[in-house]
């Protein structure tokens, strides 16, 4: 790993200014930039903490019933504070890597990242979520543009981001157990206005909406009603751990599971 | 170089570190203390596990500037203050729950941490709390009953051998 500058600011204000100067970069969590540095994947001068900035840690509901999460909220302290608001969402949280890292990594980490196979993406497009950065909001459907590209810009940073609270959800995840990704993950939410059914882990164009299953389920709620699709390959991941038609199976398999599951 | 101070095991550490120095490094090479131990340095196998501010965290995959003000403990702040072992040690090496120790260290503080925040779990909770420690020798079951034994629990309901 290269070297480079350690700044921890306390104040999202100061964050920004000191993300301004080249080749800076945030550090939240570090569960996936660390990793990153020491492969000299990513070489930045310095680096700007956002640990110590009390603005960015919390979870609560807005006036407009939105679950809000802070931007480097700890997947820990979401497990325990989304529990009696969004129970699908604080169970998401507590299955996402080993103990360890969720005492560290951070759901704006996770986002910005936009791993193709992280959990997050999933449960923030299947709750028309949005992601509220420094500059702007973003709408969940605009901000995730494919494998590790979202539409952040240079030095922005998420500093929160909203959930719709559907009525019931589930999110089943299979679990790619050497990594502890999701191999393929589904996140399903029923609002009073339709159903969202959202995909990760599973798309070389990273998360995405299935929305046959939407229209379907919007009708009937029921595992049932997906027996009439066939989810094509297309598209689909191949690699070690699985083949597209293998993906394919598992996302059907999966959203049946969790129609089954959500409450 | 900029300088960090961090409490361990009670005692004050300060050493001059730059932006990379990792927390297992700091541990391991200034203050000395060689019991967190390195296995893969990827977050992936929890034999670095100590606590900061009480939490358990991998220290491959922390910087120590991030931890400058915070309490650190380590495995060798485990044992009792009459130097013998705590209540999970004791059951580590009662079930015979070690063979080359390499992720003693880790799978002692991670145990810790579970029992803090969950003082009788079941033998499943055990098993998923220790996703992220990864053990080479044992086959995971001696260390699962030494856990529930550290509980005050009955071990003999752990099924296999
Ligand atoms: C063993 C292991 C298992 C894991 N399992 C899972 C899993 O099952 N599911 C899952 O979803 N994830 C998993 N992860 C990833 C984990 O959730 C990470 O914590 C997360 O992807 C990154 O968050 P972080 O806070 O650690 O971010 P960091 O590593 O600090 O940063 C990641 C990237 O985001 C940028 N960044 C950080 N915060 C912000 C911000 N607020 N605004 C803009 N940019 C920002 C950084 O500059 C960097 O480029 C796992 C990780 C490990 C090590
Ligand atoms: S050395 Fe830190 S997790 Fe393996
Ligand atoms: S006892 Fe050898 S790795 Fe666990």
């Amino acid at each position: 790993m290269y070297d480079f500058e350690f700044e921890k600011p306390s104040s999202i204000s100061d964050a920004i200014t000191l993300l301004s100067s080249e080749e800076a970069m945030p550090l939240s969590g570090g569960q996936t930039l660390i990793p990153a540095l020491k492969q000299r994947l990513n070489a930045p001068s310095k680096l700007v903490s956002l640990a110590g900035i009390p603005e960015l840690r919390g979870v609560s509901v807005n006036e407009g019933g939105m679950l809000e999460i802070k931007g480097a909220t700890t997947h820990a302290v979401i497990a325990k504070q989304a529990s009696s608001h969004y129970p699908a969402l604080s169970a998401l949280a507590s299955h996402i890597g080993d103990p360890a890292v969720r005492n560290r990594g951070t759901i704006g980490g996770s986002l910005a990242n936009n791993d193709p196979a992280a959990c997050y993406p999933a449960a923030v497009l299947a709750s028309n979520g949005k992601i509220i950065s420094n500059k702007r909001e973003i709408n969940s459907e605009d901000f995730f543009q494919g494998m590790f590209t979202t539409a952040l810009d240079e030095g922005e940073l998420i500093t929160a981001v909203q959930f719709e609270i559907p009525t019931v959800a589930n999110y089943q995840k299979f679990l790619q157990p050497a990594s502890r990704f999701a191999l393929t993950g589904v996140f399903v939410a029923k609002f009073d206005s339709g159903v969202r059914v959202a995909i990760t882990g599973a798309s070389e164009n990273g998360v995405f909406r299935w929305s046959e299953a939407e229209a379907l389920l919007s009708d009937n709620f029921s595992p049932s009603s997906l027996d009439v699709l066939t989810f094509s390959t297309d598209g689909l991941i191949s690699d070690l751990h699985g083949t597209p038609a293998y993906r394919a199976s598992l996302i059907k398999t999966l959203t049946k599971r969790a129609v089954i599951a959500a409450k | 170089m900029p300088k960090v101070n961090i409490t361990v095991n009670n005692n004050p550490a300060t050493g001059e570190v730059e932006g990379r120095t990792l927390l297992s490094t700091f541990l391991r090479d200034i203050v000395g203390l060689t019991g967190t131990h390195i296995g893969c340095d990827t977050s992936q196998c929890g034999a670095c596990v100590v606590h900061v501010n009480g939490d358990a965290i991998k220290a491959c995959t922390m910087f120590a500037l991030e931890a400058d003000g915070a309490t650190v403990d380590t495995i060798e702040g485990q044992a009792n203050a009459d130097g013998s072992l705590n209540v999970i040690q004791q059951a580590f090496q009662d079930h015979h729950a070690l063979q080359c120790g390499f992720c003693t260290p880790g799978m002692v503080m991670s145990a810790s941490a579970l029992l803090k925040e969950n003082p009788s779990p079941s033998e499943a909770e055990v098993r998923k709390y220790l996703e992220g420690n990864l053990c080479r020798c044992t086959g995971y079951h001696n260390i699962v009953k030494a856990i529930l034994a550290a509980s005050g629990q009955e071990v003999s309901a752990v099924a296999a051998e």
